[in-house]
């Protein structure tokens, strides 16, 4: 079992334990037996190239594969808080508010900012002019976003720059108050600027939330995670603390990847 | 020595008149000219409408337009000449006036014109009716199964055949669906009554309240009309409203359901909203279609002649769904093939083309009208 080599967040257990996890679309398998401890309140990366299945790992945790004809979970289990998300009598409307999500192409609704910020409040049935203004703010302070949108606030959220639009699906993500984030490659289709931006963010916001970022961006997990799981053809091949895995790769098909002589 | 870049480059200079420029000229003279042609006779078609119904409309005193015309029942047409030899053309209430107010006068040369006089304000109503009646129901139901198709349905072999089912209906003939809307809307759907007809095809008592479930229909009636015409544009608002609803961005789905929200929620949300523009803009497309066919209405809602307008002499405002209706396309069919043509009906034939046309032309641009403002409000 590959386990992080140190544990910085050792007092808290593992927000989400993926145990043994094979996935298939169709019958075709995408992730083969992965075992993974994703640590509370810390930032952890899934590396890769593409197609090896870190967004299918991603998008298990809060089951929006679900939607995806044919997909399934074809054996082990993810547990979060020791509850397994896979069990029949899983409530997906909750389980997805605690367990947030951030998509690679940003995509607020044709709606204004603020419309945007309290869409899961409003569906949630909260009525209350104040209570929903206050989660706003809060939102978009949380997002790095409010200086620059208070002003207007009820104007459309499709007049905002690409990495407004990405800040603003994160504002809208943590206004119904998740404990999980997950980010599907939120910077790919961002400029380095608006990247950096975002990656201060996600600094700040560990303090509150757990984490899990997707990034084909080798620097950008340097820089912001804590811990980083090497995936390559649907299997984990290392996981570990960010700065191991980059400076002292265990097994060499990392190195080569993370060295760029991948082949 | 070696080969030079281009061999004989002066060739790519033509000598003469270039290759099979003849049959060139020919077929672009020749498509040209059938294209031509079919502009013609629309141009004349049109001219011949506007310049023989224009009278119907236009009167050359104020305010110009014939607010009679539009305004006033139909009624039949009475022509003739006065002791003084002064010829008159009076719809059927107002020659009765007035042979009452000239007593002992006696008329000479009487002529009659069914349907010519008076105006053709029951045919407009009645069609108004037909068409708001039927895009209520085919936009509920084309709304309905679009929204399944698009959104619940997963894409199996047989939800293929629905679709390629619902696509096929676009192509039945209208008289097809007149049948069908008499056999099925007028003579079978069940209704609720005390004393059933005596074609009912099937009653259920219903011993607790007296009265029988009577499968007999809803015999000629504007909600039988409006079932048929609806009927007949389903497939067209089913397709609109399918690619309306999966020009929504994926995006806009996935972050709803990310943030818990159900299937519902999400379409009714995030989803109509920026598809029901979409649909609506399609859909005044086919109102043009439900407002033009007569074959569906022949036999389930229209009648050639009728006293009233449809709202009047009801006994309960729900009484106008089981009433008929005059409409304008039938009553552009009854003027056309069933009484003659002379000067005295042209007024009332050919005005109520020109109304026709002018109602489905502004249907059309206000449905092309609308179609550009929503493109661009909705960018995304």
């Amino acid at each position: 079992m590959v386990t992080p080599s140190q544990n910085p967040s050792a007092t808290l257990p593992p927000a989400v334990q993926i145990r043994d996890v094979s996935f298939a679309y169709n019958g075709k398998p995408a992730l083969h037996g992965i075992t993974l401890d994703i640590p509370a309140r810390r930032i952890t990366a899934l590396i890769g190239p593409s197609g090896c299945g870190k967004s299918t790992l991603i998008r298990s945790i809060n089951r929006i594969n679900d939607r995806i004809p044919g997909a399934c979970l074809t054996s082990g289990s993810i547990r979060i808080h020791d509850i397994d998300i896979y069990r029949r009598d899983i409530n997906l409307q909750e389980l997805r508010r605690r367990v947030g999500m951030v998509f690679q192409k940003y995509n607020p609704f044709a709606k204004s900012i603020y419309d945007n910020v309290v869409y899961s409040l409003r569906i949630a049935g909260v009525r209350n002019r104040g209570e929903l203004d206050a989660v706003c703010e809060n939102a978009l302070r949380a997002a790095a976003l409010w200086d620059e949108v208070k002003d207007r606030l009820h104007a459309s959220a499709l007049g905002l720059s690409g990495g407004q639009q990405q800040r603003l699906c994160i504002a809208r993500a943590i206004a119904c108050e998740p404990d999980i984030l997950l980010l599907d490659e939120p910077c790919a289709a961002l400029d380095p600027l608006a990247t950096l931006k975002i990656e201060e963010l996600l600094s700040e916001l560990k303090q509150r939330f757990t984490i899990v970022i997707v990034t084909h961006n080798l620097a950008q997990a340097t820089r912001c995670s804590n811990h980083t799981a090497f995936m390559y053809l649907g299997k984990l091949v290392e996981y570990g603390a960010t700065r191991q895995i980059f400076d002292k790769p265990i097994n060499p098909q990392t190195e080569a990847y993370i060295t760029g002589s991948f082949g | 020595m070696t080969r030079p870049a281009m061999i004989h480059p002066e060739n790519m200079i033509r000598k003469g008149l270039p290759q099979g420029y003849f049959k060139d000229v020919m077929a672009r003279v020749l498509l040209g000219g059938v294209s031509y042609l079919i502009v013609l006779v629309a141009v004349l078609l049109f001219a011949k409408i506007i310049i023989d119904g224009a009278p119907g409309l236009l009167t050359p005193r104020f305010p110009y337009v014939d607010t009679e015309f539009l305004t006033a029942k139909n009624e039949t047409l009475h022509v003739f000449d006065d002791a003084r030899g002064n010829r008159h053309q009076l719809p059927a209430s107002q020659y009765n006036e007035y042979i009452n107010s000239h007593p002992g006068e006696s008329v000479y040369n009487e002529q009659t014109f069914s349907y010519s006089g008076g105006g053709i304000a029951g045919p407009i109503a009645g069609t108004a009716l037909l068409t708001v009646g039927a895009m209520i129901l085919a936009l509920f139901f084309g709304v309905s199964a679009a929204i399944y198709l698009a959104e619940y349905a997963k894409q199996s072999p047989f939800i293929h055949l629905v679709r390629l089912a619902i696509l096929n209906l676009a192509g039945i003939p209208s008289i097809v669906f007149g049948l069908f809307g008499f056999s099925v809307f007028v003579l079978a759907v069940p209704i609720l009554t005390a004393t059933p007809a005596d074609r009912s095809l099937w009653t259920i008592p219903l011993p607790a309240c007296h009265q029988v479930i009577s499968f007999q229909g809803w015999n000629s009636s504007l909600i039988a009309g409006c079932a048929t015409l609806a009927c007949m544009i389903l497939p067209v608002i089913i397709t609109a409203s399918e690619e309306a609803l999966r020009a929504v961005p994926q995006g806009f789905r996935d972050a709803s359901l990310a943030m818990g929200c159900t299937r519902w929620q999400t379409i009714r949300k995030c989803v109509l909203p920026y598809a029901l523009p979409g649909i609506l803009t399609s859909s005044l497309l086919a109102i043009t279609r439900v407002a033009g066919e007569t074959a569906p209405i022949m036999f389930t809602a229209a009648v050639a002649a009728k006293d009233d307008l449809p709202w009047q002499g009801l006994a309960n405002p729900f009484a106008i769904l089981s009433s008929q209706v005059q409409a304008l396309p039938y009553h552009i069919y009854t003027l056309a093939a069933r009484i003659p043509s002379s000067e005295y009906t042209r007024r009332a034939q050919y005005g109520s083309v020109l109304v026709f046309l002018l109602l489905v032309a502004l249907l059309s641009a206000g449905s092309m009208v609308l179609r550009a403002k929503m493109r661009r409000k909705l960018k995304w």
